[in-house]
């Protein structure tokens, strides 16, 4: 365990380190082509907001529609086949659209059911092993101009579901199932 | 496909609001929102610029190369239309690293790098090809060496054992990832059938 939190502390350090002395050792002129570089970031930015905007803002609307729960409220029986306790299920479909609203969740749930309950370990896996796939889509393919995302979203869907069970399933296995 | 989604999301979110009568929170959430999204791409400016910069000499100086090279026996089969020694490969491999540490700062603007790198490999520039596809499979469901910000929640808390939950998502992450990569090679090997299909009937 601290191993591998010296080696996150290391890595930002090690990691300018390592490309300054490349840099420096294949004659480059660092600060020209940092500056240099450091230039694209604006123009970067500056395409990423219009897609940024678009997406939060159907998100924005989505979420204080009362959307959600109606959605909820419709899977609830098949996901408590499936042992999705019903307070962790409103993450799933939150985590995907949402990062800061997910983790306020996440705080939520735990201090409501405890860290060390079914529920609140359930909740902390499901949070750490999937990430906000609209954000990063709307981002990465908003950055590069990108219309047709064909199946990506698909994919990660799929692989977000995957998650969402595989969390389901380790923790029944470790922690215990979930009881009422 | 993205229009209908963002349609569905705005025409579904507004007619719940009429329904439930939430109509001023609605209106409010969407102005809101898109201040939200001004605030947060002005937040990832500087460290944009920053990473930009830094991978601006990383790439001078072969280094980005030299990475792919070394990472092509690994990710090879995962990125087949990336060339050799194209910098790309290691311009998504820094993201994938960076991502596992936890550099949740630094994997925004070199994920971005290396979409830029993966956009000079396309031909046809607005829509995305399958190296791009992949590379975000991987990037949304990777794995997270110190999932800090849960350990944080947690003892924050009062967990007894607040890093109980990392070899949870650990198993859960690898979960994820192979299941999407296997869903990403499938609906593009798919994709490739149906167009060889379509291009034979005409």
């Amino acid at each position: 365990m601290e191993v591998l939190k010296l080696l996150s502390a290391y890595a930002i350090p090690a990691v300018f380190l390592v490309i300054l002395s490349a840099g420096i050792i294949n004659d480059v002129k660092v600060y020209d082509v940092f500056v240099e570089g450091a230039k694209e970031g604006i123009s970067t930015v500056a395409r990423i907001i219009p897609s940024l905007v678009g997406l939060l803002v159907a998100v924005g609307v989505f979420r204080a529609s009362g959307a959600l729960d109606l959605i909820i409220y419709a899977v609830r029986p098949a996901a408590e086949l499936l042992g999705i306790p019903s307070e962790a299920l409103p993450l799933a479909f939150l985590r995907p659209i949402s990062g800061s609203a997910s983790l306020a969740l996440v705080s939520d749930i735990i201090k409501t059911y405890g860290p060390d309950s079914f529920t609140g370990r359930l909740a902390s896996t499901m949070m750490g092993s999937t990430e906000t796939i609209f954000y990063t889509l709307a981002v990465y393919f908003g950055a590069v101009g990108i219309k047709n995302i064909r199946y990506t979203l698909a994919a990660a869907l799929i692989a977000d579901c995957a998650g969402v069970l595989a969390s389901v399933w380790i923790c029944t296995a470790l922690f215990g199932s979930y009881v009422k | 496909m993205l229009n209908y989604i963002w349609f569905g999301m705005l025409a579904i979110g507004f007619a719940v609001a009429i329904m439930n009568g939430r109509i001023e929170e609605v209106t409010k959430a969407a102005i809101e929102s898109s201040g939200t999204a001004v605030q947060l791409s002005i937040g990832l400016l500087g460290i944009m610029c920053m990473w930009s910069g830094l991978m601006g000499i990383a790439e001078k100086s072969g280094l980005v190369k030299r990475l792919a090279r070394l990472v092509r026996p690994l990710l090879g089969f995962l990125f087949p239309g990336i060339p050799k020694d194209h910098p790309a490969l290691g311009a998504v491999v820094m993201n994938l690293a960076a991502n596992f540490l936890g550099m949740g700062n630094a994997a925004t603007p070199l994920g971005i790098k290396a979409m830029g790198e993966l956009q000079k490999l396309n031909s046809n520039k607005d829509t995305c090809t399958d190296a791009m596809s992949m590379f975000l499979v991987l990037n949304t469901s990777s794995i997270q060496l110190i999932p800090a910000t849960i350990i944080a929640l947690r003892s924050a808390g009062g967990s007894s054992n607040p890093t109980e939950v990392i070899v949870t998502i650990w198993i859960a992450s690898v979960c994820a990832t192979i299941t999407g990569v296997t869903a990403a090679k499938i609906l593009s090997f798919w994709g490739a059938e149906r167009r060889r299909k379509r291009k034979w009937k005409y």
